[in-house]
């Protein structure tokens, strides 16, 4: 579904502090699989991530979706490729204060300009199946860590895309959230998703749910299980 | 097109609740900018409303006055000089008018007296020892019909007057110090000789022969000086003009400080604001949704406080009677004018103000968006 020839990604290039994060990755990623990109801090997971994401470009190196070569598309083409086919969970959840946990939900479908009643139910009944349906009408700062993620993983999912990435997941939750984040795993990939997550976690990593691991080091893949 | 309009509404529905995150905030901005337009709006609309009624009282004056003037000074009309006028082209009537100003000690006042001209609907009320009154000048001095007066003229002697009506409250921006009496009355009050008149009133058909036969009556009487009506309506222009400024001038002060304090508040983006900015484009938005987002929120601030303020300063100048400029735009008077001025908005004036408040308010608020929304998205990964 996803695949990447010979990736490199450099910062601050031509200056000083010029620094490559990755340095020539080639990498399938199978559909309806969980695919964990494993290593230690500054591997390059991700960058990777954010590039297969279309959150970034690569300095060189091609990405195809599904066949089509998407690595030098414009901005407003990847916007509407990262809207249409991902759905994020951050590491630092990334909800935005002040707002309820269902207007968190809903706020990657806005510029979408669907039926608001549509998306609003849309909203609630992915709030209710990740048990959060009481909590719709909290501000996301009075949430838990773990009810955090829920809601980002909500937020991810509104838009019902066929990509979830997910960086660091389990980093900050304690072991029975990350039990619960990967039965939650589990069931989206039931339903059909690839997810795409970076982790160290070994919790995640030798979870029964991840299809495949990729390790990295140095902006290098090390080898696929 | 229902896709755009879904759109927007959801981009409205998350700037209201984006809003009300930082409820204290924009309150107190909004408080402050409504107040800005309520004060910019009511000297706009008060003082308009004053041109537009002077302009109506003055529909109905005479084209042309002519004065005689002695010394540079305005003089009695001699007797003759009707005559001496003749038949002059286009001049449908000429009349001449008998005024004058009365300083009454006990209310430290002015009044105008006043020969009402004949056929007037006052004529047939005011007989010999009768006056008609201005209704501030009635409040002043505590007067009703059949309640008796005594003036003392400047040669000296006692005159009495009977009050035999005062005039409506509607026309009272014009009446409020008047005094209407008989010729007789006048003459003898004043001293003024048969024959003598205060100036003339000339009435003139067409608009256009004004100019002319104004250069005529000076050419006739080269010792008088014809007075247009448009020039007095320039005068009073220039009045509310200098007023106006004069308000403006004394709360500028206040619009800068306002203007400095929106402009810093629309222009600054807080690290929250800019954070907020990533995650929105890292989720799917375009540099484009959340400039338009952005848009919504000064234009949802900045018009609901030209809404309000406006509507506040039409209320304060048509209702209220313009409680908080009244002296500074009416002018000073003992005897102050009570009247409500006629509704009256003028759409260029309404359209300047918006342009001035809502406009800049909305632009300083996408510029700084633009800029921090066209960093890339990633940024929020590393964050």
């Amino acid at each position: 579904m996803i695949k990447l020839t010979d990736i490199r990604k450099a910062y601050n290039q031509g200056r000083d502090n010029e620094f490559w994060a990755l340095n020539g990755i080639d990498l399938k990623i199978e559909p309806q699989r969980v695919t964990a990109l494993c290593g230690p801090s500054g591997s390059g997971k991700t960058t990777l991530l954010t590039i297969v994401g279309c959150l970034a470009r690569p300095t060189s190196g091609r990405v195809h979706l599904r066949e089509r070569d998407i690595s030098g598309l414009p901005e407003r083409f990847l916007t509407e490729i990262r809207r249409s086919t991902f759905g994020f969970v951050f590491q630092q959840f990334n909800l935005i204060k002040g707002l309820t946990a269902r207007d968190n939900v809903m706020l990657p479908a806005y510029p979408l300009g669907g039926d608001w009643r549509a998306l609003h139910d849309r909203a609630e009944s992915l709030l209710d199946t990740l048990k959060l349906g009481h909590r719709r009408h909290a501000r996301v700062e009075w949430l838990s860590g773990g009810e955090q993620q829920r809601v980002a993983i909500a937020r991810a999912m509104i838009n019902d895309p066929e990509v979830v990435i997910a960086d660091e997941p389990t980093a900050n939750l304690d072991t029975a959230l990350s039990r619960e984040f990967m039965a939650i795993l589990e069931n989206l990939k039931e339903q059909g998703k690839t997810i795409l997550l970076t982790s160290h976690d070994p919790l995640v990593v030798e979870s029964a749910v991840v299809d495949t691991v990729v390790n990295l080091r140095d902006g290098r893949l090390v080898g696929a299980d | 097109m229902r896709t755009w309009i879904e759109k927007q509404k959801a981009l409205i529905d998350f700037t209201l609740s984006s809003l009300a995150r930082r409820k204290l905030k924009n309150l107190g901005l909004l408080l402050v900018y409504t107040l800005i337009v309520f004060i910019l709006a009511s000297v706009m609309l008060f003082t308009h409303a004053l041109r537009h009624e002077a302009a109506q009282v003055l529909k109905n004056s005479p084209e042309v006055i002519l004065q005689r003037m002695v010394a540079g000074r305005h003089d009695l009309i001699p007797p003759g000089y009707l005559e001496k006028l003749g038949r002059i082209r286009g001049v449908q009537k000429k009349e001449g008018r008998l005024w004058g100003y009365y300083y009454d000690a006990v209310v430290k006042a002015n009044y105008t007296l006043m020969v009402p001209a004949a056929g007037a609907f006052t004529a047939e009320t005011i007989t010999d020892g009768s006056i008609v009154i201005g209704a501030a000048m009635a409040r002043a001095r505590g007067l009703t019909p059949g309640n008796l007066i005594s003036f003392r003229s400047y040669s000296g002697r006692l005159f009495s007057f009977t009050v035999a009506d005062v005039l409506p409250h509607s026309a009272e921006l014009v009446s409020a110090d008047l005094i209407l009496m008989s010729e007789a009355d006048y003459r003898a009050f004043f001293d003024i000789t048969a024959g003598y008149y205060t100036d003339i009133a000339l009435s003139v058909a067409n608009p256009q022969e004004v100019r002319n036969i104004a250069i005529k009556l000076a050419e006739t009487l080269p010792d008088s000086r014809p007075i247009l009506r448009e020039e007095v309506l320039r005068t009073y222009e220039s009045i509310f003009n200098w007023r106006e400024g004069i308000v403006l001038v004394l709360l500028s002060a206040a619009i800068l400080a306002f203007a400095i304090f929106a402009w810093d508040k629309a222009s600054g983006l807080s690290a929250e604001e800019k954070r907020e900015i990533g995650i929105l484009k890292a989720i799917g938005w375009e540099t484009g949704d959340v400039i338009k987002m952005k848009f919504w929120e000064g234009a949802l601030i900045s018009l609901t406080a030209f809404l309000l303020g406006y509507i506040a300063a039409y209320l304060h100048v048509f209702r209220f009677s313009s409680a908080l400029f009244e002296p500074v735009l009416k002018g000073w008077a003992v005897l102050y004018p009570r009247f409500e001025l006629t509704p009256v908005m003028d759409g260029f004036q309404v359209a300047t103000l918006f342009f001035f408040t809502v406009f800049p308010y909305t632009v300083a608020t996408i510029v700084p968006i633009w800029r921090a929304a066209i960093t890339d998205p990633d940024a929020v990964m590393r964050g």
